[in-house]
């Protein structure tokens, strides 16, 4: 299967450094700012985000996890549905400052979820996001990142995976990869 | 997996181990739902559920109608005293003149065992036992598992005593699949004659002796004794029940380890149950409640994703 490098460990580890030089900029010390990982990729970026940024910034960043399955718009458009993950907030996103944290924005159908499911947890006083990479020329809905690793330009046709190397992966990596056509 | 393989929820005993494990998982992460600030998701917005209950019930209608509106469903409600069942209409017809209001499923509490799988084969909607008389009651063991996996962890090798009145229990039948399903070791307990007669055939234990049964157990699950159910006499008097199988403080302290004490409910206080037991913290009586409504969102979920 044809597959191409888009970012490398070493890029991606230049990537988390400048998205924390740039939230510190645009949240000074994270008084009323939390993180939220978006379930199920978006969480593994965030862990490797937030231990960096509490080193650079010198303070104790919020974070969670959160889970948009049951605010999905395709339930019953699918086959079946999708299995659910763990929703981790331990506080009320109420006047907070929300950053939310997705691996790959393809489609915006899941940040749009996202945005749904977080209201569960109060009024945020304003949201943000960021990701890895910004699939541009596919969003089904008016989305666009606050911050972005990399931006490529992709077709449906084709997959962006991201692999970390603290899941089992040989090293960070992101690939654009062919979709097999059954 | 994250599909059921079965488009119903008629009973335990059609389900795989894996689809009980999906519906506990999928349970717990509706309990974190319905512990949030807003309580609701819109999953099954565009699903109308009707709750058709052609016997008295109190907390299982309240949970499912909780369930069903957590998850934004609309949902009708049909109870039998006040219907056209009374003037002599069938059960497929009262339920195929429900479904031409365009119902997607059907919750279905009814006195004869098996007539959610008689709908089911007639109807066209998915269809969830609510309890079938003596039969089954899914929901309940299901909501039984998640509270018991919830207290003790992974149930595998864990030793569960129901207690009471199992000849007329629809509970008990769904908890010995359920659990045995789980890998879970399944005692019962009760006067002999409020035992099925070849109930041991299904590969549990049986016990005369509650004492015994208490020391043996992880879990005991007390059942109601179903004096509208009972005919004739099965047992000279609820005192005697009470004095001979009722659970009570002097019963627990006596043994020399802590079990967990669940009820499906309406508890008879002083019956089966002793209030300072029903109260104490070894009864997980009200949390079973609150899991009822998650794992009933997580069953209808579930049932509800199948591509329309």
């Amino acid at each position: 299967m044809h597959k191409r490098l888009v970012l490398d460990q070493e890029q991606i580890g230049i990537i988390l450094r400048r998205f924390c030089h740039q939230l510190i900029e645009n949240h000074d010390n994270f008084e009323n700012t939390v993180l939220l990982g978006l379930q199920p990729r978006g969480t593994i970026l965030l862990d490797q985000l937030v231990p960096v940024l509490e080193e650079i910034s010198g303070v104790k960043v919020l974070s969670g996890y959160l889970d948009a399955t049951f605010h999905r718009d395709d339930f019953r458009r699918r086959d079946f549905p999708l299995k659910a993950n763990e929703t981790k907030i331990d506080f009320l996103v109420e006047g907070k400052k929300v950053i939310l944290v997705d691996d790959v924005l393809y489609k915006g159908r899941s940040v749009r979820a996202a945005m749904d499911a977080m209201i569960a947890f109060g009024r945020p006083q304003k949201v943000e996001l960021m990701v890895l990479v910004d699939r541009k020329l596919t969003r089904d809905y008016p989305i666009m990142p606050d911050y972005f690793g990399i931006r490529v330009n992709t077709l449906e046709s084709q997959y962006v995976v991201v692999e970390w190397e603290n899941q089992g992966q040989e090293k960070d990596a992101v690939w654009i990869t062919e979709k097999v056509k059954s | 997996m994250s599909q059921l393989s079965t488009r119903h929820l008629l009973g335990i005993k059609d389900l795989t181990p894996e689809d009980i494990h999906l519906i506990l998982d999928t349970a717990a992460n509706f309990k974190e739902v319905i512990n949030r600030p807003i309580k609701k998701v819109p999953s099954l917005r565009d699903i109308t559920i009707a709750n058709v209950f052609f016997e008295n019930s109190t907390r299982t209608r309240l949970s499912f109608e909780l369930a069903e509106k957590r998850l934004s469903a609309d949902v009708i409600n049909f109870s039998s005293s006040n219907s056209s069942v009374k003037k002599g209409e069938t059960l497929v017809d009262t339920v195929n003149n429900i479904l031409s209001m365009k119902v997607d499923m059907v919750v279905m509490r009814h006195s004869s065992p098996g007539a959610p799988h008689f709908l089911s084969r007639n109807v066209s909607a998915n269809i969830v036992n609510a309890g079938d008389g003596t039969h089954e009651h899914p929901t309940q063991a299901l909501l039984d598992a998640y509270s018991m996996r919830e207290k003790l962890g992974d149930l595998h090798g864990k030793k569960i005593a129901i207690i009471g009145d199992i000849l007329h229990s629809r509970v008990a039948l769904s908890n010995i699949f359920c659990l045995q399903k789980l890998g879970a070791e399944v005692m019962v307990c009760g006067p002999i004659t409020l035992l099925p007669k070849h109930i041991a055939s299904l590969g549990v234990k049986v016990e005369l002796d509650v004492k015994k049964a208490l020391e043996w157990c992880d879990v005991a699950n007390v059942l109601r004794i179903q004096l509208e159910r009972q005919q004739i006499k099965y047992f000279p008097s609820l005192r005697e029940y009470s004095l001979y199988y009722g659970i009570n403080k002097k019963l627990l302290q006596e043994l020399d380890k802590e079990i967990v004490i669940m009820h499906p409910g309406p508890i008879n206080r002083g019956v089966e149950l002793s209030s300072d037991v029903a109260d104490s913290e070894h009864s997980i009586i009200l949390h079973q409640v609150e899991n009822g409504v998650a794992v009933r969102m997580a069953v209808l979920y579930l049932l509800a994703g199948v591509k329309g």
